[in-house]
């Protein structure tokens, strides 16, 4: 068995992991793992992953969890082209500092933005109060201009002339609130800008197919959903009020 | 101007960069970011980090934020023993999986867990609930369960046989809720023993020194009221 990577596309991690091995033709055998439906706490993933979490990587009995270890797992195993992890100490660093800073800063309030504007009021017919509403999207509105400031400021990838895996990372995750029609990158023309270069130098095709199943989110019947884990958000919803 | 360092030792990430600093013997000179003073919203120091937070660094004109970046930077600048980041593909990649998993998970318990017992009451002069408190410290015993089981399970350090990046950064982080009063280490046998390799490899004294602040935080005198106005929101923000 070869490489495995354990994914649903509806996570930005997994559109990130995804992309890379797409783009750099690296072979490997897509398990769909699907969250709508759970999968991710079935005693067979449970094996792979006991945090239930995904993406995983499986490469003969070497399992890997963890988009941001994936993706360097990745670039050097397969001796991916140098940009997407350059090799200088600084600008190696810039894409460490990148990759420590969003977790907490871009990739957790914009999943809150998706699980606010459209998963929860799906699933539990309630909306979130608006003033935790407001309190998230203007999180995620300060971080996006740090993120300009700080890491793009004027260059046309964040690390210079040439993407990275900083740029796939943040794309894919400021990507997450599309799923609920809601379009981080309209209050900036540079950030606007980078998005389609970052697009562009992925290949526009492997990029929207990657977030093709959340773009169709909205559509999804969650009649369908196990009422466990519909329990489980309804909870989630309890944590906003 | 050498490389520079700015650290309070009151923060964790804070203490893994010092410990890693000095144990690898990386000269440097500290800058002292006073965070209860809030000199980390100074004009100045936006400068070196304008997210405004420690640890930061600054070597020349290069300056750099985040603990995990900082660590990676010092580690292939100085070329520092394999073991704290090994060149092996997967022993490296246990190590990445660490770092990663840990910012929204014992990182976050474990800076609630100060905050919520001691640093909330003593120094901000505001109460928290019993229930706040008590769900606090349950996440906090459910984490530490995590890192026990998932992570270090029955080796003698986090990714392997050797002391790590994953281990130094994981001691700093559970020293915070151990400066806060909560006895992780209680019925843990396992995670016990691994503390004393971690300390024992790191060097006692160097560790002791590294965590004077921090178990002295139930000490903090109550901030003033201007003070208390300007860090107030943050805090809310950094413990949400």
């Amino acid at each position: 068995m070869g490489l495995e990577l354990y994914l649903d596309l509806l996570s930005a991690s997994c559109r990130a992991v995804y992309i890379f091995a797409r783009k750099n033709s690296i072979p490997f055998d897509f398990q769909f793992v699907d969250l709508l439906k759970g999968h991710h706490h079935s005693k067979e993933y449970r094996e792979i992953n006991p945090l239930k979490k995904l993406p995983s990587l499986k490469d003969g009995k070497f399992i890997l969890s963890e988009s941001v270890a994936i993706l360097f797992y990745l670039c050097r195993k397969y001796s991916t082209p140098s940009h997407w992890y350059p090799p200088d100490l600084h600008t190696r660093a810039r894409v460490d500092e990148f990759m420590a800073w969003q977790h907490t800063a871009i990739q957790l309030p914009m999943n809150k933005i998706l699980w606010i504007k459209l998963l929860i009021p799906m699933i539990t017919g309630e909306e979130v109060p608006a003033e935790k509403t407001e309190q998230m999207l203007v999180e995620a509105k300060n971080n996006m201009q740090l993120f300009e400031e700080k890491f793009l400021q004027d260059k046309m990838f964040i690390t210079g002339d040439h993407i990275s895996l900083a740029d796939l990372v943040a794309l894919v995750e400021m990507m997450q609130p599309m799923g609920s029609k809601y379009n981080v990158f309209v209050n900036s023309s540079k950030i606007a800008e980078w998005r389609m270069r970052v697009e562009l130098a992925i290949g526009s095709g492997l990029f929207w197919e990657a977030h093709d199943r959340l773009m169709n989110l909205a559509e999804w019947d969650c009649s369908t959903l196990d009422p466990m884990v519909k329990e489980k958000i309804c909870e989630l919803l309890q944590k906003f009020k | 101007m050498g490389l520079e360092l700015y650290l309070d030792l009151l923060s964790q990430p804070c203490r893994a960069v010092y410990i890693f600093a000095k144990k690898n013997r990386i000269p440097f000179e500290l800058r002292p970011v006073d965070l209860l003073k809030g000199q980390h919203l100074s004009d100045a120091f936006a400068q070196v980090n304008p997210l405004k937070k420690v640890p930061a660094l600054k070597d020349g004109n290069f300056t750099l934020a985040e603990s995990v970046a900082i660590l990676l930077y010092l580690t292939r600048k100085y070329k520092v023993p394999d073991h704290w980041y090994p060149q092996d593909v997967q022993a490296c990649a246990l190590v990445d999986e660490y770092l990663a998993w840990q910012h929204t998970a014992l990182r976050r318990s474990c800076l609630r867990a100060l905050w919520h017992k001691v640093m909330f009451p003593i120094f901000l002069g505001e109460p928290v609930s019993p229930e706040m408190l008590a769900a606090t410290l349950a996440e906090l015993d459910v984490t530490v369960q995590l890192l026990e089981d998932r992570f270090l399970q029955n080796k003698a350090f986090l990714t392997g046989p050797h002391i790590s990046l994953a281990d130094l950064v994981a001691i700093t982080e559970l020293m915070h809720p151990v400066g806060a009063g909560c006895q992780v280490f209680e019925g843990r046998p396992r995670l016990a023993a691994w503390r004393q390799r971690v300390e024992a490899a790191v060097g006692e004294d160097l560790f002791r020194e590294a965590h004077e602040v921090i178990l002295k935080a139930k000490d903090s005198p109550p901030a003033d009221p201007t003070i208390k106005q300007k860090l107030m929101p943050l805090v809310l923000a950094m413990i949400q």
